[in-house]
This record gives C-alpha cells, structure tokens and sequence, in this order.
C-alpha cells in the first residue's frame, strides 16, 4: 500500500475524534486528545484496518502520536 | 487473595415468549395467557440485579405490546424481536450490553431452539421453559451480593440505551458526543459501606481490570482501616443519570513507593473514555506526595484495554515475567484531566 493511501486511511479514522486541522506530523497526544478509549479504539482499527497485529510491547505512545508515526509503525509491522 | 472458583453467576437471561413466558402463540390464538411463575422469576431476578432480555420470533411491535399489557416491557434489556436466528439474537444482546456469552442463559420451549444456541454458543446456559419452577433456587442465579447498585443495574442498562441512540442519531464527533454527557466522576476513599459493592466489582469484573486480583470482605476491611493501603472508589454520572460506583483503585502504600495492586472499572462505562482519568487521579496524588508509582498487571485475554491505559497515560513495563508485569510512572508525563469530564474528589 502506498504511503499517502495508508495516511487517509489514518485520518478517516482520527476524523472521528479530531475536529481541528492537523499535520501529519502533529502529535496528536499533546493535542490532548488521547483517552484509553481512544487508544484502544484505534489500535484496534490499525490491526483491523491493515490486518497487523499490534503487540504489547508496540504499546508505546510514540508508535501512535502522529499520522506519520501511525504510517511508519504500520510499515515496520508490514514488512 | 484468592481465585473466585464459584460456579459461573448469570448475568442475563434471555426468554423465548410463545410458550414460555406465555401460554400461547401470539400470531396463530386469539389470547395467550402469561405464566405466573415466569412473572414472579422475571422480578425476582431483576431484583436481584440479573437482566432480562427477549429472543422470540414475532413481529416486533405485536410483541412488545402484549408485554406492554401485561406490564412487562420495562424489564427487557435490548429485546431481539425478529425472524432472525436465536443464536445471532443471543450473540447480539450479549454485545449489546456488553458482558460475556457465558454469562447469559436462554430459556425456550423448543427443543430445537436451545440446540441450536447450544451448538453455537456451547457456554450459554440452556434451560427448556418446563424448568423456569426451581431456577431462582440454582446458585447460577445467585448472586454473590446483592447491593443498592445491582438492584439499579437494569435501569443504569436502560439510560445506557437511550445514551447509544442519542450518540447514533448525534452526527458530531465522538469528543463532543462525550461533552455532551456532562460526565461528574466523583473519587473518594472507600468506607465500610462501599466494601459490598467493591467486593462485586471485584467478582463481576474481567475486561477492564488490570489483575483479576480477588479479596475477601475482611481483606477489603482491613485495607480501609490500615495505613499500609489506600482503596479508593469512583462513581460517575452524567445527564442521562446515574452509573453508580463504577471503579476501584487498591494502592499498596509503602514509604517511597505506591504499587497499584488493582485498577478496575465497570464494563458500563467502557466507552465513556474515563479509566485514564481514574488513573491520572493517582498520578497526580503520587506526584503530591513525592512517592513512585508502580502497578502490578496481568494479562489476559480481555484486560488488553487496561494495558492500553496504562501504556497511553505514561506507565512503562520495568519487569516482566511470563503474563506477570510491573509497570513504573514517568513523572514526565503530564496527565491532564480529558475536557468532557468533570472531578470531583471528596477528601
């Protein structure tokens, strides 16, 4: 999947949460709009969406803050 | 500590209504006639803060108008009046209230019918309408305690219910729908009087709860009264009413360090988004008293959640071993309180 298909897919799902503009690079958490809800919510969606299995030890917010760092994590699973 | 070992409690039950909770076909007689044995059950339960639901094949509205005369209809959760499936009607109420398959049973008249959920959800309890006299005897139907909140639970169910179609038909972000709650979660140390409803929470509660860890009354006692622990419980209410006491912290005080033994929330507000902010209370009270903070958890197949919560609200893994972690606060962190919750701490 190309890099630009898997970050709309991304912002599809965040569009649900996040009303503001943002970068792909904006973190996201700082925004404060991190919950466990959410969290789980997404990961959830992540391993869904990109038929990925995130384990625990990829529970790291820094893999989960950006869209750019949702697309490089993805990218590492994939491989 | 100890394993909770007991036979398996219902948390719901799912009737069939031709022949079972009446004497008749609603679609082919003229009158059909309800049980009175069934009534008695169907209150009984509710009383003791078991559910109850509906699987029958019946046009909706016919149905819920005859129970409507009887009186009835405000005691089902989530009715699955349909042609569709009884085994899919099972799976769906079980999602819709969001406990476990194996905490439901289903009674029908129909051989055929308790087979078929039998066959695809092996650990629902099936129990044939001819056996309905006897069943509020059966240690299945009761439960360990009964407090103020187990006999509120159906009607925290139903405002649940009107709060999943107001989010349905509310077409704005998820992060306004949760504003729109006006959710008040109030914190205080827990008193003797809360040590029930602790005790029930500990027992019912596998999802969102971070060891499984189980205490007996006398335990739970002892850490209200001794300096060594801190138990403290969360309730939550918003617009829409009451959730009742709805979260559990047990902290394991030493001199330097505070180890979170137990983190807990109801399943009645998994989607409510406020176990971090249980959470960040503590971080927040820790980082007053100049303590660490550290949190014992154990992974199952279900606490994932809660794993999450810790991860995303500044914990690390520091030592693991086998399913077995312990995690450490970074004070770097910063824990804000979310905007769509309000708290309020009761010293």
């Amino acid at each position: 999947m190309i890099m630009q298909e898997m970050k709309e897919k991304i912002r599809e799902f965040l569009g649900r949460y996040i009303e503001e503009d943002y970068s792909d690079d904006e973190d996201f958490y700082l925004m404060g709009y991190v919950n466990s809800l959410f969290a789980m919510q997404l990961v959830v969606f992540l391993e869904q969406e990109f038929d990925i299995s995130v384990e625990n030890e990829d529970l790291e917010i820094k893999n989960f803050s950006s869209v750019d760092n949702i697309a490089k994590f993805i990218q590492t699973k994939m491989e | 500590m100890f394993e909770n070992n007991s036979v398996k409690k219902i948390k719901c039950v799912v009737w069939d209504l031709d022949n079972t909770v009446w004497d008749g076909i609603l679609l082919e007689d003229k009158q059909v006639y309800v049980k009175p044995i069934v009534i008695e059950t169907i209150k009984r339960l509710d009383e003791r803060g078991i559910l109850n639901s509906i699987a029958s094949k019946n046009e909706f509205d016919d149905a819920m108008n005859k129970l409507k005369s009887f009186d009835l209809d405000q005691y089902f959760i989530s009715p699955q009046i349909h042609w569709n499936s009884k085994a899919d009607s099972i799976e769906q109420i079980a999602k819709n209230i969001n406990i476990g398959i194996d905490t439901l049973a289903f009674i029908d008249d129909q051989q055929y019918e308790l087979d078929e959920v039998k066959y695809y959800h092996p650990d629902v309890l099936c129990i044939h309408a001819d056996e309905v006299n006897g069943m509020l005897g059966r240690p299945e139907f009761i439960p360990n305690y009964i407090t103020e909140d187990s006999k509120l639970r159906r009607k925290m169910y139903q405002d649940e219910e009107k709060r999943i179609l107001a989010e349905v038909s509310f077409q704005a972000p998820k992060m306004e729908f949760l504003k729109s709650l006006e959710m008040v979660m109030t914190i205080k140390e827990a008193e003797p009087e809360d040590l029930k409803r602790v005790e029930e929470l500990t027992v019912r509660t596998h999802q969102l709860n971070t060891t499984g860890y189980t205490y007996s009354f006398d335990e739970l006692s002892s850490f209200v009264s001794d300096k060594g622990h801190k138990l403290f419980i969360a309730s939550l209410d918003d617009r829409y009413g009451s959730y009742g006491k709805i979260g559990i912290l047990l902290v394991e005080c030493q001199k330097d360090i505070w180890m979170i033994k137990l983190l807990l929330m109801s399943c009645r507000v998994m989607t409510k988004g406020v176990g971090s902010v249980f959470m960040s209370f503590l971080t927040r009270k820790a980082e007053a008293e100049n303590v660490k903070l550290q949190a014992e958890f154990i992974h199952n197949e279900r606490n994932r959640m809660m794993f999450v919560t810790y991860k995303f609200g500044g914990f690390q893994v520091i030592s693991e071993e086998g399913k077995h972690c312990i995690l450490e606060y970074d004070f770097n962190h910063k824990s804000e309180y979310p905007p769509y919750v309000t708290v309020q701490i009761i010293p």
